[in-house]
């Protein structure tokens, strides 16, 4: 007979309470707001799924919800294969190694609001040295006018600031493949473009597949420099998911349907990060690797 | 197909000044169309930046390649047509195995129904047939290793087919198959194939021309017997064979030569060695033999161990008259073999006997 230690349950008890404090809890309180209708900080009604179900057909959360997959999807586009691209064509040895890594990652350090702040100046048609240049150039181009605008200006915004994060994740995972496979691939006759697409971009997978999802979760989750930039404006065309949810739960103090919706949007990030993880692991086993 | 003449140095600093920042001294060195050859030596001897000057990954830092007759010291390994086989496997991850050993023949444009059949070929060679659809990623290390050779085989045409330990990470039992088949492709293409290795075995088995590298230097280049009974160099006496060659330190003075306090007449084919002072003499275990006491040519010695290595034993003696000098004699087992503490007589000079004079050889002794 093997006698069962419960003693290992102990070692884990400090993990526990440290998880508890920090994620379960706060997401148990969030929970408990989702499920009434609180009406004043005394006054509470238990209304079951009632916020879920208003939540979901309420017509400018599915307007944010869209524009929140575009914009992530659009983030995703552009920022992985420049990203790709960055690092391919920066130098891996000597001090410009050093120069360009420091270069690349001076945006990563810049806190959000200051980032919302300087593009709020740089897209300025006045003063702001792009929207000058474009004033110049006789586009019509205004980011608190045109929703288009300032759609874009707010991707270019997330590209500026988070492609180097890309680009610093692939740059390390392109360091890490031995000279041998380049010496083989010279000895193949193997093309720049073969190189790159068999051995650069397989040998990537892994620090793509980290690269997708934390692109995709933060910009999931965007608040500041949108905030900051466009203040989500012109009318709602870049309220975002996370600026919404700010409105309603603390602009008009509509905790429980704040709640209910901080759960499905907690759900939806999850079940995108789930579904984006098995693809990546699958697509690369199979023929080609993700973009 | 090609000749492949070296006359090269290679230092990876800049201005090498001692032989020390030369990774390889000056040499010059020709590979014969058709031929296998080894590159032998211990690690950090030279042999794969020699080879990886062959194939054109390295650029000599002074000197020439030629491939019969033609300069190639600036071109790529593309262009000499080289195909290398690497001591790591390295597979392309996305492919099928089939894929892996279709690439180089694909980068080069070879027409598709060549390519199915030329890939068929080294896929029975190596016994790869059954899995040429798996994807080559999920492989062991040693189906990994032996899609790596396939891809070194694959084209015809080659300059020369260089491997670069291929075996390392081979169990032992394929390696030996492994060896095999690589000498049965030789025989069967032609091919020029230059094979690095520190295992003396694989080096002498597979290779009909072997050369022997020490710390940048090649010290000799010869078939196994030239190597065995006439080592150019202590370090091949040394470093060839198992034990190596037994060196006792002697001084020549005319015609007589004194070994550890006991005089002995130089024979006469060792002329050379005769006003040359201190030298070196050299004889391999094998040729040392129990010789009565006072014989010609023997020396007193005590037996300090008698180890039974199955097919033979293994003596270890210590010579009288001397603090250091050990010498390894190897034994057929119907002798009576002496035990530890024994005295004993030893016969070194002889047939096989080779004098060194700075590390070089001198001269042999006559029969």
């Amino acid at each position: 007979m093997k006698t069962v230690n419960q003693k290992a349950w102990l070692l884990i008890l400090p993990v526990v309470i440290c998880v508890a404090f920090s994620a379960i809890l706060p997401l148990m309180t969030v929970v408990n707001y989702s499920v009434q209708d609180i009406i004043s900080p005394e006054r509470r009604v238990f209304v079951g799924i009632e916020w879920f179900k208003s939540v979901m057909r309420d017509d400018d959360l599915q307007g944010a919800l869209l524009r929140q997959m575009g914009f992530s999807l659009s983030v995703l586009l552009v920022e992985i294969p420049l990203g790709i691209a960055l690092a391919l064509s920066m130098p891996a040895k000597g001090w410009h190694a050093s120069a360009v890594l420091v270069l690349v990652a001076i945006s990563l350090l810049i806190p959000w609001n200051v980032v919302g702040t300087i593009w709020q100046i740089y897209g300025r048609t006045d003063i702001g040295l792009f929207g000058a240049a474009l004033a110049r150039l006789g586009i019509d181009y205004s980011y608190t006018g045109n929703a288009r605008d300032a759609w874009f200006t707010v991707l270019l915004m997330d590209v500026w600031h988070w492609t180097p994060l890309v680009a610093l994740l692939c740059y390390a995972g392109l360091r890490a493949i031995p000279d041998a496979y380049y010496q083989a691939a010279s000895i193949d006759g193997a093309s720049k473009l073969a190189v790159f697409r068999f051995i650069q971009l397989p040998k990537l997978r892994g620090v793509l597949m980290i690269a997708v999802l934390l692109r995709f979760m933060d910009s999931f989750m965007i608040y500041t420099e949108p905030f900051v930039l466009t203040g989500g404006g012109p009318g709602n065309a870049t309220t975002f998911l996370s600026q919404y949810l700010t409105q309603k739960a603390v602009g008009q103090f509509d905790l429980g349907p704040a709640a209910a919706f901080s759960l499905i949007y907690f759900l939806i990030i999850l079940l995108l990060c789930f579904v984006l993880y098995n693809w990546m692991q699958r697509v690369g086993t199979t023929e080609k690797v993700p973009e | 197909m090609a000749r492949i003449d070296l006359d090269l140095a290679h230092a990876y600093r800049p201005n090498p000044v001692k032989d020390d920042d030369y990774a390889l001294l000056p040499l010059t060195m020709s590979f014969a169309d058709g031929g296998a050859y080894a590159l032998l030596g211990p690690s950090g001897c030279g042999k794969t930046t020699l080879l990886n000057i062959v194939s054109g990954l390295v650029k000599p830092s002074q000197g020439t390649v030629t491939f019969d007759g033609v300069d190639v010291t600036a071109r790529t390994p593309q262009q000499r047509n080289i195909a290398q086989v690497f001591q790591f496997p390295v597979i392309y991850d996305t492919m099928t195995v089939a894929e892996n050993l279709a690439f180089p023949l694909r980068n080069r444009g070879v027409p598709a129904d060549r390519i199915a059949k030329r890939v068929g070929q080294i896929a029975e060679m190596l016994e790869l047939s059954g899995q040429l659809n798996t994807r080559a990623a999920g492989l062991a290390a040693d189906a990994k290793q032996k899609i790596s050779l396939g891809r070194g085989l694959v084209r015809e045409d080659v300059s020369a087919v260089l491997f670069d330990e291929p075996l390392t990470v081979i169990d032992p039992h394929l390696k030996w198959q492994l060896r095999r088949k690589l000498k049965q492709i030789h025989q069967e293409l032609k091919l020029t194939l230059i094979y690095v290795t520190h295992d003396q075995v694989e080096a002498l088995t597979f290779a009909e021309q072997v050369v022997v590298m020490t710390r940048g230097r090649a010290v000799q280049i010869g078939s196994a017997s030239e190597l065995f009974d006439r080592p150019q160099h202590t370090f091949v006496g040394h470093f060839i064979g198992s034990p190596g060659m037994n060196f006792l330190p002697a001084n020549a003075n005319g015609d007589a030569i004194e070994i550890a306090g006991r005089s002995m007449t130089l024979p006469t084919a060792a002329a050379g060695a005769r006003a040359l002072g201190d030298l070196t003499l050299g004889v391999r275990p094998e040729y040392v033999t129990l010789a009565p006491a006072d014989a010609a040519g023997a020396l007193p010695a005590v037996v300090t161990q008698a180890q039974d290595i199955g097919t033979y034993w293994l003596l270890t003696a210590r010579v009288a008259g001397s603090d250091d000098s050990l010498v390894r004699v190897r034994l057929a087992p119907q002798h009576a073999v002496p035990q530890a503490g024994d005295a004993v007589w030893l016969q070194v000079m002889g047939a096989h006997t080779c004098f060194y004079k700075d590390q070089m050889l001198v001269a042999e002794a006559a029969p």
